[in-house]
Order: structure tokens, then sequence, then C-alpha cells
């Protein structure tokens, strides 16, 4: 991902553009994995149960009142300044997107 | 005749006691437990049998959960994600008292005395001490580091002189509360740095370290002298090179100081810090696989074990503290959360959470000795933490 590329989801997510595009599902394979890294790691700082630890809460009340994509861009470049990493290495921004609506949603276990 | 009755009779009335408890009388020296982080559980196991003997249920969420010991190494006290503190027979296998005492929770201690267990606590963030026997809560301090403003508890250690250290994570603090009266703590504050993320005590008690998130180095207090305040080591250790992202924050619990030194994990990078844990001078590093989380030193202090954060959870290498260089590097499963030590260290138990086993392996020659089945396993916790100074 290049920096400029990086910049402009950043302020996309600042802008608080909504609708997020209709991502392409991952496989049924893809989404255990993807439960897994969230349950397990994201789950080392927000807490396995998502209810949050030294990582705030996940769960959807906490997150009803952000943006999709400024929570995308979160996942996908993390949070400087805060312990939030990118997590880009590990996975796509459409499954970023996909981890984001279940999130809101309420994730399966 | 009357001579060998006196003699005979202590040994039928415990033969008798014995019996009507249903079970052999024992000690608890070679007993712990480990925690199956998914499913609310503990299996309680022997290190000298090297097996489970008990599963016990209904601890609530222990997706991140500790342990300290009572002192007569008989209970386990279990601190769950969820603020549940339950309190477990090791010999009877049952929950003998469980409370609720906070939102969410990271961990807790045990007085010198033995008499009173503090838990850690994020939300509402603080510390809460209970009555070791009853978990009646005593008192608790507020992490309020600022008005209205209060900080997640990291870092909770039991230093001498019923006093237990900690750091606040906002707050950029070390405390030290004094709990000489159990009902009427008395706190101290000393500067920390940029979130503090976990803490350690020395094994003599003397040094408070805080590992910083926010900037490189870590704070330390000299509890022998602590008014001559807080100071940062190890400052700089990045040198200003781009720290790379950290997967999982490192624990600093453990036994890391080890043939004069102190190991400890670097933040964002693949390296293990080494000090003089006398000047607290660096004195070198070592270049790991990955991310540090636990760098736990061998009771003897001749091996060093360090784990890593994901990706790289899947292998554990050992650090020879005479030449610092890393002798072994193993595959003991997937997603390596926790190492813990037989007490005089001869093994080691390695819990691998997605391959659902504890794999044992001789500290010596580095073969396995035995492994055994448990449900997503993270930490693990023997009995021997009872006799020491910040575990």
């Amino acid at each position: 991902m290049s920096n400029s590329t990086a910049i402009v989801s950043v302020l996309t997510a600042l802008l608080g553009f909504p609708a997020l595009p209709a991502a392409a599902e991952p496989s049924p394979a893809r989404q255990k994995e993807l439960i897994h890294l969230v349950r397990q790691d994201c789950g080392s700082c927000h807490g396995m149960t998502l209810q949050g630890g030294l990582g705030p809460a996940l769960l959807p009340a906490n997150l009803a009142d952000k943006p999709a994509e400024s929570l995308v861009a979160t996942i996908v470049h993390g949070r400087p300044g805060t312990p939030m990493p990118p997590w880009h290495r590990f996975l796509a921004e459409d499954e970023a997107q996909w981890i984001v609506a279940k999130l809101m949603a309420g994730f399966p276990k | 005749m009357r001579r060998s009755l006196q003699f005979l009779l202590p040994g039928l009335l415990v033969l008798l006691l014995g019996a009507c408890a249903g079970t052999p009388v024992r000690g608890t020296g070679d007993l712990g437990l480990v925690i199956e982080r998914a499913s609310g559980h503990v299996t309680l196991v022997n290190t000298s049998s090297r097996s489970a003997y008990a599963r016990v249920g209904g601890l609530g969420d222990l997706s991140h959960a500790s342990v300290v010991y009572s002192r007569d190494a008989r209970y386990a006290f279990v601190f769950g994600r969820d603020g549940g503190l339950t309190k477990v027979d090791l010999l009877e296998a049952r929950i003998v008292t469980r409370v609720m005492q906070s939102g969410n929770a990271i961990g807790g201690a045990i007085s010198q005395d033995g008499r009173i267990v503090v838990a850690q606590n994020y939300t509402p963030g603080g510390i809460k001490a209970f009555d070791a026997d009853t978990l009646e809560l005593l008192s608790e301090v507020p992490a309020e580091y600022a008005p209205g403003q209060f900080s997640k508890v990291v870092g909770l250690a039991d230093v001498p002189g019923n006093r237990f250290a900690y750091a606040l994570f906002d707050g950029g603090e070390i405390w030290v509360s004094d709990f000489s009266d159990p009902k009427r703590p008395v706190t101290k504050r000393y500067p920390a740095g940029l979130q503090p993320y976990d803490g350690l005590v020395t094994p003599d008690g003397r040094h408070y370290l805080a590992g910083l998130f926010g900037e490189d180095g870590i704070a330390l207090l000299d509890l022998w002298q602590p008014e001559k305040g807080s100071r940062k080591i190890l400052e700089n250790y990045g040198r200003g090179e781009e720290k790379l992202p950290v997967f999982k924050m490192p624990h600093l619990r453990g036994w890391s100081v080890a043939a004069g030194r102190a190991w400890l994990p670097a933040i964002g990078r693949h390296e293990v810090l080494v000090a003089d844990a006398t000047t607290w001078k660096e004195t070198g590093r070592v270049a790991v696989k990955g991310q540090p989380v636990f760098v736990m030193a061998s009771p003897d202090g001749r091996q060093i074990w360090v784990n890593f954060a994901f990706p790289d959870n899947g292998w554990v290498q050992v650090i020879d503290t005479l030449t610092a260089k890393v002798v072994q590097t193993l595959q003991p499963g997937k997603a390596v959360l926790h190492m813990e030590f037989t007490p005089r260290g001869e093994a080691v138990w390695v819990s691998a959470r997605d391959d659902n086993r504890v794999v044992i392996y001789d500290t010596r020659t580095f073969q396995t000795l035995g492994s055994f089945a448990a449900e997503a396993p993270s930490g693990i916790f023997f009995s021997s933490r009872a006799a020491r100074i910040g575990l």
C-alpha cells in the first residue's frame, strides 16, 4: 500500500464517507480464519469476547456511532500514537470491511 | 504396654483422619493449574507425574487470566478478564469462593503476609484489596491520576512491607500502595513515562520496573530508597529507528533477572534487551525470531526462554545467560502463549493454544518429556509461585 492511498483512505475516514462499496464475501474457510484472528489476536488487546482490555470494546453498541470506513482504515493502517498496529500484512482491505460489518452487527463466535 | 499405646495412638488418629477426608494426605508443592481460556475452566496438574488430575469449570471469562497462590500453596486465586476472582482448592479440586469484583480486570497479586489479595482493574481503573480467606472487600485505590481521569492499571506486583507496586497505562505513573492497615491504604506516586504497559519486581523485591510502550525505555524505582524517586533506564534503545508494529503487548511478569542481569523484551523489535542488574546500564542485546512476549529466566538463572507475538507465535527460543546467545529454537505448537518452569527448573511446560496441547520439555536436553490435551490452554501457574516475591 503506497503512502498516497493510505492518505486517501485516512481522509475518506476523516470525512466519514458512509456507504462501503459492496465487497465480495470471503470464502467460508477464510471467514473462519478471520473470525479466529479477530477473537484470538485482536482479542489480545480488545478481549476474546471483544468487551475491551487495553484496547477499547468492539461490541455493536461501542461501534454504532463510528463510520465504518474509519474503522476499516484503523484495522488496515493502525492508529499512530496508540498501540493499535496496522494489519495489512495479514488481511486485504475488503476482508477488513467484512470484519467491520460483522463487528457492527455482532461478531460470530 | 502403656508406652506402646502412647506411640500408637497418634498414628491411629492420623489414619482415621485420613480415612474421614476420603483422600490421602498430601502436600501441594508439585501441583499447579493451566488456564483454559476459551471455556472458563482450569485443569489441575501434577508436575511429578507430568499429568492433569482434575478439571474445574465455572470461572467465567478467562481469556486473559492470571493466578497467585496462598502462602500454604493450597489455594489458587484466579483473576479473570471479566472481573471474576475465584479461589480454587488444589487438593479438593473445587471452587471455594468466587466474587465479581470489577467489570474488566487484568490480574492480581497477594501480600507478603498472605492475608490480602489485590486485583488490578482496567474498568473501573484501580486496585481492590480482598481478605484472602473470605474474598471480602477490604479497601480500594481508584487510579484517579487527575481529577475525574481514571487509568487502566497494569503490572501489579507485591513488594515487601505488605505494599503493592503498579503502573498506570493512561496516567504514566508508578504507584506504590502500602496496605499495612488493609482498610486504609496509603499511596505514593512516581513518574514513569509514556504508556507503561506492564511491570515487574525483581526477585529480591527491591526494584520495580515498568516497561513503556509510548517511548523507548523502562522506568525503574528502587523500593529500598523510594525517596530517591523513579528514573529511566535503557532510554532510546530503539535509537530513533521506526518501531515494528506490535501485534501483542509483551508481559514483564516472570523471573527475568538472571546471572546478574535483567533480560527484557524490546517493544517493536526482534530483540531481548540485557541490562546489568546493579548499574542498570545496557550490556547487550540478543537477536531473536520475533517480538518477545514472555522473557522468562529458569529458576537457576542459566537459561532464558522466550516466546513471541503473532505471527511468530509458533516459536520458542532459549538463550544461554553465560554467553547471551540463542542456543535452541523450538516449535512446540501453534500459538504458544505461556511457559512455566517446574520449581527447580528441570522441566518447562509450554501451552500451545491452537493445538489444544501442553508440551513439557527437559531444560537440559530440550527433548519432549510428555504432553497432554487441554482446551485452548494459556497461562500455566505452579504452586511454587506461593513462595516467590512478585509472582
